[in-house]
């Protein structure tokens, strides 16, 4: 099973459903950023799989993946400090209190 | 039963009920016996940690079950064959993203918030929707030839810096430059005003 390309998609496409899952259906934003961080590691896993099994990409996969992880920290601490902004001004993590652009 | 009785078995059960079944299906000799069953738990693991990130109520242990899956991510990656991918995994993303999320998480916390409204209004249909791509992806992974597969192999570190530091030094770069403009965006943004509303 570890030896087949297919067990890490299905895996990585398993874990990208659970991470859309969670950004369409939570009402918290640090939820929806914490889904986000699952969605980007699915997208990791599946990188891997293809540079570990795919022989012209076997370095370019792990060079890419460390790059996604870069940009994902920094997505993370912008999304963050948004959220902290919001925060001081509406006194709520929630995101459907969040209507002030649409009163 | 006393509640504290059920604290210790409940955990045991569930580690119980994810180490017996790949056991079971490598002693049927369905799955092999080394680096299979490893996979099989921690792809177990991980699936489970992740659909607890997703739909517990208590956004504090939503953190820490993100924190259990990514470290099963990064024992799927030493499988795969990337064990730089998978150090960097537990620095970057445990060691700095998780603890960021978890601070977020409890400057964010009030008390006065109804813990049970955690999901949307559209929670049912947003369940639905992720399914149907969950199902969809599997059946195209499965449906699609991938050609040219060659076996596993492990990523040697040195192979990897001269890949890095030869053909990506232009993207690493600008990584570089991006996570500045991130750190000082971040300081910018989440900054108190001066002489503001407190």
């Amino acid at each position: 099973m570890s030896d087949s390309l297919d067990a890490y998609l299905i895996l990585s496409g398993i874990l990208f459903a659970i991470g859309t899952f969670g950004f369409l259906a939570r009402r918290n934003a640090i939820s929806m950023l914490m889904s986000i961080e699952l969605m980007l590691n699915a997208v990791n896993l599946a990188i891997i799989a293809f540079g570990s099994f795919i022989e012209p990409l076997r370095a370019d996969g792990s060079v890419i993946a460390l790059m996604v992880m870069a940009v994902a920290a920094a997505e993370a601490t912008v999304g963050l400090a948004i959220v902290m902004a919001i925060y001081r001004n509406r006194r709520t993590p929630l995101v459907d209190e969040y209507d002030a652009m649409r009163r | 039963m006393p509640r504290s009785l059920i604290n210790i078995l409940g955990p045991l059960v569930i580690v119980g009920a994810l180490v017996s079944l790949p056991v079971g299906l490598a002693i049927l000799g369905v799955i092999g016996f080394d680096e299979d069953l490893l996979f099989f738990i921690l792809a177990e693991v991980m699936l489970l940690s992740g659909l607890l990130v997703v739909t517990m109520r208590d956004i504090i242990r939503c953190g820490l079950a993100m924190i259990v899956c990514f470290l099963s991510l990064a024992g799927i990656y030493v499988i795969a064959g990337a064990p730089l991918v998978a150090a960097a995994q537990v620095l970057i993303y445990i060691g700095a993203i998780s603890v960021l999320i978890l601070f977020a998480i409890m400057l964010t916390q009030t008390k006065d918030a109804p813990p049970s409204l955690v999901f949307q209004t559209q929670a049912l249909g947003a369940g639905v929707a992720s399914v149907i791509l969950g199902l969809i992806i599997v059946i195209t992974v499965s449906a699609t030839d991938w050609g040219e597969v060659g076996t596993r192999l492990r990523t040697a570190t040195d192979a990897l810096a001269e890949v890095l530091f030869r053909d990506y030094v232009l993207a690493f770069e600008i990584v570089s430059v991006l996570l500045l403009a991130a750190v000082i965006g971040g300081i910018y943004v989440a900054k108190r005003e001066e002489g503001g509303a407190p």
